[in-house]
């Protein structure tokens, strides 16, 4: 990498996760080993997008779950706030739980479809016991949606009565009531329509702007990742290939992975796309057995 | 194609600008709003074999339940006397005259066996002269009873085990599915015959039996829809807001179950009436005097050649009380998962 | 040019419980031999209902309300079950989204290639055979002929996608229907297939429509662009017309919701709102809620089809004589700019743009 990340910035900022050697690897040990996540490291600051870009399989959700502890690793550590996540007690679990939030791929799965979406945003605030009585719920329930830009007419209504991107805003309002500092974003947008992608990202940046929020957005759109995010990390086979800015993943990218992503995404110009010719990576220089560390 | 807009009324407001709508009412949902359950119902209710079912299977309850408290007559008592007579109503229709071909003679056989006038046996009496309709009603109500314990079985032990079993995954899963392959190794009837070394024929043992493999499939099938369940988006937003695996388990995964849950249980009533019957009419199940469906086919099998009545009226009860069920069942799993039966 | 399909004022309703979704209002189109119609539009726009009443594949209870599809001189829509059987898979055959769930995961690939040609009975076994390994040779599968033998499972989602369209160019139809073949695949995989869709119809001459929500895409593979909106097609005309000279202000909105390449943080344009309910679709133009040019007629009267160049129309009263003078909006020529200038600085894909030059 041309820049230290360190002297992007004139002062240091806190660092909000920090992840060392993170190794996640499914069924270990069994001839069906599978390494999801393979020796990873990075940092998020405090307040920043960072995104994380690959393709499928390359285990860029795998790593948004494993932060959010809804995987053990196999190895490495993840420190939240500087604390260990792997070592937080029973009791302090909760508190975890509230700071850091998701919000998920699929608008159609991802909200219960039998509860009404004033029960579904509201489920948070009631394991956190975060509103007194129905009123106070109610009330903070019709905010967020008001935060999201629906109404407080839809809060009685079930999921499927939804459009797509109705639904995601819904997801997003679920975990925000809870007050998160840090939201993981897997593939938030993915499933939706360009018109809707681009509300559901617009959306995101306000509350983050308003909230004072930290997120690592996960896509394999490089486009819209290099929108939102400040830095980006570019994942493969489980390993990071390259970690920059946006401005230098985009412009100068270094890694030949990088390259073959980025001649690889389309845009909307007919001009340009007779004239792009993509380049192809071979993924087997990886495994010429020299060890490999991000510079 | 531009001559068509001469056929619209253009004036010179026409042109002024007015711009897009608030969002807030383009956002608005103008359909009524439909709970999935309505939806279901709505479904149901296009279905006619479904809802006759059901009609039939409420009024054979009620029927059940009022004999608890009120047959015409006491369906033990004995009268010896007035054995083996065909059914009888009081006006006389086909088929209920309370006459009956002895020899190729019609012969009244009330009038025979001196019964009183204004006493009739609806479905006649039994080779003890005890009251058939009476039986009957009780035979009924006592295959309901099973029924009702078998899906308080499946409820009980079959919902939990399966939700147990596919929400922890790994060894406990492992070892709660070998437990579930070994007991249904065993056949049913055995386990009832080793039932009957311990306890007394009867009731008891039945259930006991039906305790031990009722619950079965329903574990198996909450299993695997849990295994679907846990995975979704949902059930992992309320794992990251920190819900309890117990209040998933209540808000997530009970009610998107529901369909599996229902129709499950609609299938396992027939078939515990149907084991209870057969034991009854192997002679193993529901002891002397008391009535069973399978005591009453049992004894009206015996002199079927020449009182056909006192076989086909149980035989019908246990038909409907079967067809209505599965049809229900059938319905309702159309109802609730309308992608199955396309 | 030669028009190989031809849709007339097509008509299609669903019936649900709550009423009849008017889910296709009057859509009209054509396609010419040998050329790429995409057909662009957000979901539930119609795009997919359209392609697939072409195929006769609609749900039961969709029912076609008029119209006609004239494929070589006889509507497709009056044929009988039996006739479609014979087009199908022959004549036109269609790609579907999901590569995993398009293919048998029973039956080798080989024979699951060459069924269409054993279908129509046109060829035998082993003729079927050697042609199904020369069509997997030509999608770019290596090692063809000692594969032919494996089951799906063994194939990556780029390599099935590519036996999708094998199968579906078997028979070298004169059209092929490709509903959104890319959307579920990566973006390396994705510029594979449409190099793939490109060079096929160089060397087989088939007729392509191509549905997607993707603009980016259909810049890359389109000749003619159809954009649906609500049921309806609001804009057509040749792909360099549509992206450069945009009238409906539903394109601009499509295109302006683009992310760009300028990095400076500054809002994404997005379409307010949701997309009409078809159950009661509005009297006027189904967009005017969303559209910020919106004029009282828009809420009266649906717009017919203004002209604008021969092969480029647009249905918005804007291009009415009478309508006040609006300019797309400035975003959109920017944008244009900021593709020129990347094209020349050749930041990305330098090496090929330079070749243009040469070739120009």
């Amino acid at each position: 990498m041309p820049k230290d990340n360190e002297t992007i910035d004139a002062q240091p900022r806190k660092k909000l996760v920090q992840v060392k050697h993170l190794k996640q690897y499914f069924n270990p040990g069994k001839p069906n080993e599978v390494k999801a996540i393979d020796d990873i490291s990075f940092d998020i600051y405090e307040g920043e997008t960072f995104g994380l870009v690959g393709e499928s399989g390359s285990g860029k959700s795998t790593t948004g779950r494993s932060i959010i502890r809804l995987y053990k690793p196999t190895s490495g550590e993840i420190l939240f706030n500087g604390k260990d996540i792997s070592k937080i007690k029973h009791r302090d679990m909760l508190e975890f739980r509230r700071e850091m939030q998701m919000i998920f791929q699929d608008p159609y799965a991802s909200l219960n479809p039998r509860m009404k979406v004033k029960d579904i945003i509201a489920e948070g605030l009631d394991v956190h016991h975060l509103v007194k009585n129905d009123q106070e719920r109610d009330a903070r329930v019709n905010e967020l949606l008001n935060l999201v830009g629906l109404s407080h007419d839809h809060a009685t209504r079930y999921p499927h009565e939804f459009s797509g991107g109705q639904r995601q805003r819904i997801g997003i309002a679920r975990a925000l009531a809870v007050q998160p500092r840090f939201i993981i974003a897997d593939e938030p947008i993915s499933a939706l329509d360009v018109s809707i992608q681009a509300q559901v990202v617009n959306l995101l940046r306000e509350i983050q702007q308003e909230q004072n929020l930290t997120y690592l957005f996960i896509a394999h759109d490089l486009s819209m990742v290099k929108y939102i995010s400040d830095r980006i990390a570019v994942m493969h086979n489980g390993r990071l290939m390259e970690l920059s800015t946006a401005d230098e993943v985009y412009n100068h990218p270094l890694h030949p992975y990088t390259k073959s992503l980025l001649s690889a995404v389309p845009l909307p110009d007919p001009m340009y796309e007779r004239s792009r010719r993509r380049k192809d990576y071979d993924s087997s220089i990886e495994f010429d057995g020299k060890p490999r560390t991000l510079k | 194609m531009a001559e068509q807009t001469n056929q619209i009324k253009l004036n010179k407001n026409s042109f002024n600008k007015v711009g897009a709508n608030d969002v807030d009412e383009q956002e608005k949902i103008s359909a009524p709003s439909l709970t999935f359950l309505q939806d279901a119902i709505r479904r149901l209710k296009k279905n006619k074999a479904a809802i006759i079912s059901l009609w039939l299977l409420v009024i054979i309850i009620m029927i059940s339940i009022i004999s608890i408290w009120w047959t015409p007559s006491d369906p033990n008592a004995q009268h010896v006397a007035y054995a083996n007579l065909p059914p009888k109503i009081a006006n006389g229709i086909p088929g209920f005259t309370g006459k009956a071909s002895v020899g190729g003679e019609i012969v009244d056989k009330y009038a025979q066996a001196n019964v009183p006038k204004g006493t009739y046996y609806v479905l006649g009496t039994d080779y003890l002269g005890r009251d058939l309709f009476s039986r009957l009603m009780k035979g009924v109500a006592l295959s309901l009873l099973i029924g009702m314990l078998a899906t308080l079985f499946d409820l009980v032990i079959g919902i939990p085990y399966g939700i147990i079993s596919g929400w922890k995954g790994g060894r406990t899963d492992t070892i709660m599915q070998r437990i579930i392959e070994i007991i249904s190794s065993i056949p049913n009837l055995v386990v009832v015959i080793l039932m009957l070394l311990l306890f007394t024929p009867g009731l008891g043992s039945i259930v006991v039996a039906m305790g031990i493999t009722g619950w079965i499939t329903m574990a198996r099938l909450v299993r695997a829809e849990t295994l679907t369940l846990k995975s979704q988006e949902y059930v992992l937003a309320a794992r990251t807001l920190g819900e309890s695996s117990f209040k998933i388990a209540i808000k997530h995964l009970i009610p998107n179950l529901s369909s599996t849950i229902i129709i499950q249980t609609m299938f396992s009533i027939p078939t515990a009436i149907f084991f209870e019957a057969f034991l009854s009419f192997i002679g193993i199940g529901i002891p002397a005097p008391n009535a069973s469906l399978g005591t009453l086919l049992s004894d009206g099998q015996k002199t079927f050649r020449f009182l056909p009545y006192q076989m086909w009226y149980p035989a019908a009860a246990i038909s409907i009380i079967m067809i209505a069920f599965n049809l229900l069942a059938d319905g309702l799993r159309d109802a609730f998962d309308p992608k199955a039966s396309e | 040019m030669e028009k190989i399909l031809d849709v007339k004022n097509l008509k299609i309703n669903f019936s649900t419980f709550a009423g009849q979704v008017q889910a296709i209002r009057d859509v009209s189109f054509h396609l010419n031999k040998g050329e790429t119609l995409a057909i662009v539009g957000e979901s539930g726009s119609g795009k997919s209902v359209t392609v697939r009443s072409i195929m006769a594949l609609l749900a039961n209870n969709a029912h076609i309300d008029g119209g006609e599809i004239d494929f070589k001189g006889q509507d497709i829509l009056k044929m009988s079950p039996r006739e479609i059987e014979k087009i199908r898979g022959n004549d036109i055959s269609m790609i579907f989204q999901d590569p995993m769930t398009s293919l048998d995961p029973t039956m080798p690939i080989g024979k699951q290639v060459a069924e269409p040609l054993l279908i129509h009975g046109s060829m035998n076994h082993a003729n079927a055979m050697a042609r199904a390994e020369e069509v997997l040779k030509l999608v770019g599968i290596d090692n063809a002929k000692n594969r032919m033998k494996d089951y799906p499972h063994q194939f990556s989602g780029g390599q099935r996608q590519r036996i999708v369209i094998a199968i579906a160019i078997v028979n070298y139809p004169e059209i092929l229907l490709a509903d959104e073949p890319t959307t579920a695949l990566d973006v390396t995989i994705q510029a594979q297939i449409i190099d793939l869709m490109k060079d096929l119809q160089h060397k087989i001459g088939t007729s392509i429509i191509f549905i997607t929500h993707d603009l980016g895409v259909v810049a890359g593979i389109a000749d003619r662009v159809a954009v649906m909106y609500a049921g309806k097609i609001i804009e057509y005309g040749t792909v360099d017309e549509i992206f450069y000279d945009p009238k409906h202000p539903y394109t601009w909105g499509l295109l302006n919701s683009m992310p760009t390449l300028d990095t400076s943080s500054k809002r994404l344009y997005a379409i307010p709102g949701t997309p009409p309910n078809l159950l009661d679709p509005p009297a006027g133009d189904a967009f005017a809620p969303r559209n910020p040019y919106t004029m009282e007629i828009d809420h009266e009267a649906m717009p017919p089809f203004f002209k604008v160049t021969d092969t480029h129309y647009a249905a918005t009263w804007l291009l009415h004589p009478d309508a006040p003078q609006v300019d797309p909006p400035l975003a959109i020529k920017k944008r244009q700019a900021e593709y020129r200038e990347l094209l020349a600085s050749g930041q990305i894909g330098s090496h090929k743009a330079k070749e243009v030059d040469q070739n120009a």
